[in-house]
């Protein structure tokens, strides 16, 4: 997958060029091994199984019931009477029905704690759209963004590759379980300042990737005040929010600000997409939700360079505005993501794994830090090939999140069966058992 | 509170242009048979509504592609989990496929070397990401599609610079205009990093001529830039001269192969010969693998929805079904088109000749009070308010003389197109009464001077009064 370019060639430009798509990243290069060799049930036993997708495939039959049952969602009905004023939709407002059902969506999850205007939702095709566009309006080429690390590796690409901005890490670490904190914040704040860099904002993501874990209101509290002090903006990917094991667990950054009143609002944008809630990362639906009118009606405008198709917003539209199907799609997601992390954390446990406790996302964060020769990115890399070549798993070493602590690894477990879990989970324990007798 | 960037807070979305404004007053007052029979037709819109109907049956009778089913089993997981930005190669093949047929089979395309995006809009600043760097410069012969300001400018920082066309010979690129338009660029102080075009043209509703083509290759290659050739109307060519693509050139002059070659890249949409911009389908085609390269990297930003990509490549490989499509979708826009031109011309309006596109290009210069843009301004503003008719005036589009406008006729019903003529008609009449009256006035006043004048007899008198004559009208 990554490109090789010897040279920059005469005549593209400077981004076309750069290496800031990020692809030459061990994150990507696992993906790598696990095409030429992916392992399957019956006709590749002995093939690499993916962990390093953050990807939800627990929840399609409920998917699927729905559309059966609902053959209007995609067919526009009998006759297909909808289908010429659909095609035809390319506002960039988006369909009202669909911007009603999402922001009732995400009122559902938020468990009714926060209220969402479908006016303040823009459209995106996907949350990578979403959060490149928020990083075009809120800050200049050369300016900065703080971001907690660890932190999605895909945000080096989206946030600063056409953009030009750059990103500076908050580091966490797991003395405090990686919780983010005001002297972390300051740090990262100062160090941009002393390259000169000025901070436009903060981006955090919660429940955060990599560490399937949400974020403690105390410490949303924190970042708020963080950002108004340093006068900044504040935004936060809630992109899992669906995916949180327990409802009353996730505290959304739009709760802080109903306590709040909604005083200091205008600085806080939030970024939601249906792929990981939802399973529907070929779909391509993203959004942003702006306190501030000037970045909505601004994001909109942008919006025109990566807009949801009609045909998907009206499928979309149709199936979340059911309020049994997404109260029952919520719940049961919930439970079955919930039975999924217990088992690979109690397999991990048996292997002699200990991961930091979550409580959301598609993954946990594993640590391995007690098997690396030195406490170095090096060892911690030499590691990762040794699981991957090895142990046949595609896991996400730490350092390609930028964790400043080695030895962590992202592990995902909604991308399988629950039979591919316990294979994977075999060969872990093997792999430990042969580690101790050595 | 944070300010925003200066991106978000300059007008390059360019949404205070007159081309938006319109459409924002026909929102509120939209034409409509039945409940708003006075209301202001949209005529600023080059959408293709013509053909509509030919799609609906052949959904009914292929329930699977809408049902994202396969041999009647369900592939929505499959689908649903497809993000690939290689794109689903179904799709990729259906397509090249289909945009050979248009270009009569005279050059083939490799599905390899295309790069989906979330429409042209998308392509078109993917592209210029690719090859150009803030403060850099295409050349855009005018007039060109207004959305071009925005598209190629706003998030990119590149800069267009245009080459004027003119109606002195039907505004074909010259080039003297070419190089005009380089050493403007030059003394700006900026890198002239592409050439891009969009044949058929938006607005003009031309298709470029061969010795069009071969003059801006020559320029590219000689100067060792890039060519972009925007060509999304490129199925709407309903009547001679057929449609030649810059690609068929290239193959023609045996240019394939060699450097040239890679500095050429296409951009195509179903949005226009489809009439399906609701569903965000564009590409970038490219025989540069660098480009292919970066811009599938930067297509993430904006894929196509994996569900529709999929109902697309069904439709497009049924060829039997496209080859009747593209077929009745010509006749219904020539007709149409024909129905515009005679209609205008009745009027007393005349048309550049056009074989393509859309919509018409309309010459209205004899209807301005002063060969000036605000005249322009004007003229557009008392057809949108008083005639009720929204069409895009000719400064939108950077066209250098003033009197032009874009009038799109793919977008109503035949009863509609009647209608708005109707009302050009009589708005063509009222100026011309007015004008009319305004003479005669002008010649009572005169007769009535005349004789007082010969009653005193003073050759003073008879001056002064000339002199208050030879006002303009």
């Amino acid at each position: 997958m990554a490109i090789e370019i010897e040279q920059p060639r005469v005549g593209l430009s400077k981004v076309a060029v750069s290496k800031t798509h990020g692809e030459d990243s061990p994150y990507f290069a696992g993906w790598k091994a696990y095409d030429e060799n992916p392992y399957h049930e019956t006709s590749n036993q002995s093939g690499v199984i993916q962990m390093g997708l953050a990807e939800n495939q627990v929840s399609f039959d409920l998917l699927e019931k729905y559309l059966e049952e609902h053959s209007e969602a995609s067919s526009w009905g009998k006759g297909a009477p909808g289908f010429r004023e659909n095609a035809l939709f390319q506002d960039y407002h988006g369909l009202k029905s669909f911007r009603q059902a999402m922001a009732s969506f995400m009122e559902q999850i938020r468990g009714g704690r926060a209220k969402f205007d479908p006016d303040r939702i823009v459209l995106t095709a996907g949350a990578t759209a979403a959060n490149e566009l928020l990083t075009f309006i809120l800050a200049d080429p050369g300016d900065a963004l703080l971001i907690p690390t660890p932190y999605y590796p895909g945000f080096d690409r989206d946030l600063r590759w056409r953009t030009g901005v750059n990103i500076v890490p908050i580091h966490c670490d797991s003395s405090n379980n990686f919780q983010i904190t005001p002297e972390a914040m300051e740090a990262a704040y100062q160090s941009a300042e002393s390259m000169n860099l000025k901070v436009r904002g903060i981006l955090i993501t919660n429940p955060s990737n990599p560490l399937g874990a949400t974020i403690q209101r105390s410490a949303l509290e924190q970042i708020l005040d963080f950002a108004v002090n340093k006068n900044i903006h504040l935004v936060s990917d809630e992109i899992y929010s669906g995916s949180t094991f327990s409802s009353s667990e996730f505290i959304s950054i739009a709760e802080i600000l109903e306590t709040r009143g909604y005083k200091d609002a205008e600085r806080v944008h939030i970024v939601y997409s249906l792929s990981k809630d939802l399973g529907l990362p070929g779909f391509r639906v993203g959004t942003i939700y702006s306190y501030n009118d000037q970045v909505v009606t601004t994001a909109r405008r942008m919006s025109s360079f990566t807009l949801i198709s009609s045909q998907t917003q009206h499928l979309l539209a149709c199936m979340l505005s059911n309020k049994e199907f997404s109260e029952n799609y919520i719940k049961t997601n919930r439970e079955r993501l919930s039975k999924r992390y217990d088992m690979i954390i109690k397999g991990l446990k048996k292997a002699g794994i200990e991961c930091l406790k979550g409580n959301a996302g598609l993954f946990c964060w594993m640590n391995l830090s007690p098997l690396l020769e030195k406490p170095t990115r090096e060892s911690e890399l030499a590691l990762w090939k040794v699981i991957l070549n090895e142990v046949k798993l595609n896991i996400s070493p730490g350092s390609s999140c930028h964790c400043s602590e080695p030895g962590w690894f992202r592990v995902c477990f909604a991308n399988m069966s629950e039979q591919t879990l316990e294979i994977a989970l075999e060969r872990i324990r093997k792999f430990m058992e042969q580690r101790k007798r050595n | 509170m944070g300010l925003l960037s200066r991106r978000a807070t300059c007008n390059t979305h360019g949404q205070d242009s007159s081309y938006f404004l319109g459409w924002q007053e026909y929102k509120k007052n939209p034409y409509n048979e039945v409940n708003n029979p006075n209301g202001i037709i949209q005529m600023g819109l080059a959408e293709n509504q013509l053909c509509l109907d030919l799609l609906e049956p052949w959904l009914m009778k292929n329930p699977d592609a809408l049902g994202l089913k396969r041999d009647g089993i369900f592939i929505f997981k499959e689908l649903a989990l497809f993000q690939d930005y290689n794109g689903f190669p179904a799709f990729k093949r259906a397509l090249v496929d289909f945009m050979g047929e248009i270009r009569g089979n005279k050059v083939s395309f490799d599905p390899n070397h295309v790069v989906l995006t979330a429409g042209a809009t998308s392509a078109n600043e993917t592209l210029m990401f690719c090859l150009a760097d803030q403060g850099d410069a295409f050349l855009l012969p005018t007039p060109y599609y207004p959305g071009f300001d925005r598209d190629l400018r706003w998030r990119t920082g590149v800069e267009i610079v245009p080459i004027h066309c003119t109606s002195s010979n039907g505004f074909k690129v010259t080039l003297p205009a070419i190089e005009q338009a380089y050493r403007q660029a030059q003394k700006r102080k900026l890198r002239v990093k592409g050439v891009l075009i969009t044949n058929p043209s938006n607005p003009l509703g031309t298709t470029m001529a061969r010795d069009e083509l071969y003059l801006l290759i020559n320029f590219i290659e000689d100067k060792q830039i890039h060519l972009i050739s925007d060509e999304i109307y490129a199925g709407t060519v309903f009547t001679s001269p057929s449609f030649v693509s810059v690609m068929e050139v290239l193959k023609d002059r045996n240019l394939d192969q060699t450097q040239v070659w890679e500095r050429v890249h296409i951009v195509y949409s179903l949005s226009k010969d489809l009439g399906l911009p609701g569903f965000r389908v564009g590409a970038i085609y490219s025989n540069d693998p660098v480009v292919v390269s970066a811009a599938i990297k930067m297509s993430s930003f904006g894929l196509v929805s994996s569900q529709t990509q999929y109902l697309l490549s069904a439709m497009l490989f049924d060829k039997k079904f496209t080859k009747e499509y593209m077929s009745e979708n010509h006749k219904r826009l020539q007709k149409q088109q024909k129905d515009l031109v005679s209609g205008l011309e009745k009027a007393g309006i005349r048309c550049l000749d056009s074989n393509a596109g859309l919509f018409c290009w309309v010459d209205m210069r004899h209807l301005l009070k002063s060969n000036t843009f605000e005249a322009e301004m004007e003229l557009w503003q008392k057809i949108v308010y008083h005639v009720k008719i929204n069409i895009s005036p000719g400064s939108s589009c950077h066209c250098i003389e003033p009197g032009w406008f874009r009038v799109c006729f793919a977008n109503m019903l035949e009863s509609t197109l009647k209608l708005a003529i109707q009302r050009l008609k009589s708005f063509v009449s009222s100026i011309a009464m007015k004008s009319q009256s305004h003479q005669e006035l002008k010649s009572l006043r005169r007769k009535a001077r005349n004789n007082w004048v010969s009653r005193l007899s003073l050759q003073s008198f008879y001056d002064r009064e000339q002199d208050t004559t030879t006002e303009p009208h």
